[in-house]
């Protein structure tokens, strides 16, 4: 028996397992990436390394540093397994996969710190090549040191996309524009909101925007009717601004996010339950404060409710102290107060953004009938319209995914499940919540017919 | 007919640990290290055509979520571009290698 596992070796996981190696644990970390750091910190491979301040400025680059700084500082007690993919949680047994062979891990306490992927919706032309994720051209140019393309257009509704595009544009790459769908109006609305929140982050927000523009990039707010075209590969966006004109740029990639959406998918199999959060419009698991969802069950990060790498951070050691204290260890109740404290106002400030940067959950009432709306199974938008419509047709997701393999395929609905009730909920003229999410299932990514099961203390 | 001109870009020196690969046969320069999508995208502008309609595909997420970027190693066994690292010698297929029925 292990004391404590935790998925995920990002911002939430890496600072919950520094507060356990200096509490006398020897927790391990199960991470599928090959370095530490989840998306937000990844670690670039050593050739990289140098030129990290270029690729994200010098601010972030000394948090990324200072985070990695800690985690080494405490390697001798951890057990980092990098390249492992928890797939199952079961029985009290969390099942965990490394080239092919299968572990099984049992602990006293878990910790899912999961982490996000960018939440996306479906436009004209979004499965062309050249089209990435917002997020991944980020991690692309971290991890792996290149770039979605030479033109590029970061589009969507996330402060994320003028972060993305000023990093694209240190590295040498020539950003076309950035197409915010959200306007400015609401922006300037939750402005007080966000300066009361956390000032700093704000202004750091607001010099990324002034910095491109400085830079000649053309930023546009308010964008709508966004679609990607191109024979093999995305060559052209169009899209129309906010004074009604139609638009059409040359590109030869496009980065594509509207905010973040939680990983919940081992907490689901735990059988946590989620609720749907009305700003974040997706279903998150229900925890306590620090983190706790039940007993020997803890979460934490952006996997657990969106809040971005700081608070992730801060979380993390929350729930961290969280484990010690159920297990009857004193706690420093000075600095756990003062990390929810923290963690309470950037959670307000990340509140606060999902209004400003809403995601345009209304486009799908009138999205075109051949957009693609399930990339894996290729399932559109009409397809999913047309069984809606039809006499006793599904009202909930699962049902709408057996009847027409939306959500069916190897993404298990991640980057097709929140758009898919959205549309449901507009052709039933239903509250979204309504619609249901889909049912997690094990493998929640896929893994190999031919792995075979080895006892966990197998090396 | 010529390929058409990748469009992912390298902007990092990595030529310490270069690695020769092959991609549907051509032999391509790739870096050790590098992510199987990364030296594919910089080679040619597509990593598979979908099952479904045939359409070319280049992955989406780049971090492991949206299983897109599955592709063939000539031993048969599938693996996800944009998490399996490069390894001199590799043998990556954008299609499925011909089965013994269709040898």
């Amino acid at each position: 028996m292990h004391s404590t596992v935790i998925v995920g070796a990002g911002p939430a996981g890496m600072a919950a397992a520094v507060v356990l190696a200096r509490a006398g644990e020897h927790p391990i970390i199960v991470d599928e990436a090959e370095q530490p750091g989840g998306q937000v910190w990844r670690k670039p491979a050593a050739p990289l390394q140098p030129a990290l301040a270029r690729i994200l400025g010098r601010a972030a680059a000394a948090e990324h540093e200072q985070a990695h700084a800690e985690f080494a500082s405490i390697a001798a007690s951890v057990d980092h397994r990098p390249r492992h993919l928890a797939w199952n949680l079961q029985g009290g047994e969390l099942f965990v996969i490394e080239h092919r062979r299968i572990r099984p891990l049992r602990y006293g306490a878990l910790l899912l710190a999961t982490g996000a992927t960018d939440r996306l919706l479906p436009v004209p032309g979004w499965t062309l090549p050249g089209v990435f994720s917002l997020g991944g051209a980020q991690t692309l140019l971290k991890d792996q040191g290149a770039l979605i393309g030479r033109r590029v257009v970061f589009a969507g509704a996330s402060p994320l996309l003028y972060l993305a595009a000023l990093q694209y544009k240190a590295m040498g790459a020539t950003v076309v524009a950035v197409l915010d769908t959200t306007a400015l109006p609401e922006k300037l609305r939750a402005t007080p909101a966000l300066a009361a929140a956390a000032p700093r982050v704000l202004a750091r927000g607001l010099s990324y925007m002034a910095r491109l523009r400085a830079g000649g990039v053309a930023i546009f707010h308010g964008v709508t009717a966004l679609g990607i075209e191109g024979q093999d590969y995305a060559e052209r966006v169009r899209f129309r601004c906010s004074r009604g004109a139609e638009h059409d740029l040359a590109v030869d990639a496009v980065a594509l996010g509207f905010g973040l959406r939680a990983e919940t998918q081992l907490l689901d199999l735990a059988g946590v339950p989620l609720a749907f959060d009305v700003d974040f419009r997706q279903w998150l698991p229900i925890v306590d404060g620090d983190g706790r969802a039940a007993p020997g069950l803890y979460a934490a990060g952006d996997g657990c409710t969106i809040g971005g790498a700081a608070a992730a951070a801060i979380s993390g050691r929350l729930a961290a102290y969280a484990i010690l204290a159920d297990r009857g260890v004193a706690v420093p109740a000075t600095e756990v107060a003062m990390l929810r404290a923290r963690l309470a106002r950037l959670r307000a400030f990340q509140r606060a953004l999902s209004r400003a940067f809403a995601w345009p959950a209304h486009w799908l009432a009138d999205a075109r009938d051949d957009t693609v709306l399930c990339r894996c199974e290729n399932v559109t938008v009409g397809v999913v319209r047309a069984a809606v419509a039809a006499p006793l047709g599904p009202r909930e997701v699962n049902r709408a995914k057996a009847l027409t393999r939306c959500g069916m395929g190897r993404c298990q609905a991640r980057f097709c499940g929140l758009a898919t009730a959205e549309l449901m909920a507009h052709a039933l003229a239903a509250p979204v919540a309504t619609m249901g999410r889909h049912r997690s299932q094990a493998p929640v990514k896929p893994i190999p017919l031919d792995a075979t099961l080895v006892d966990e203390d197998t090396p | 007919m010529m390929p058409a001109k990748p469009r992912l870009v390298r902007v990092l020196d990595r030529t310490a640990a270069s690695a020769t690969i092959t991609i549907d046969g051509d032999v391509v320069q790739a870096f050790a290290g590098e992510s199987v999508l990364v030296a594919v995208l910089a080679h040619t502008t597509r990593l598979r055509t979908h099952e479904v309609d045939g359409a070319p595909r280049a992955g989406f997420c780049l971090m492991g979520a949206c299983q897109d970027c599955w592709v063939w190693l000539a031993d048969g066994h599938r693996i996800r571009a944009c998490t399996t690292r490069v390894v001199d010698g590799m043998a990556v297929l954008t299609g499925p290698p011909a089965g013994p029925a269709d040898a």
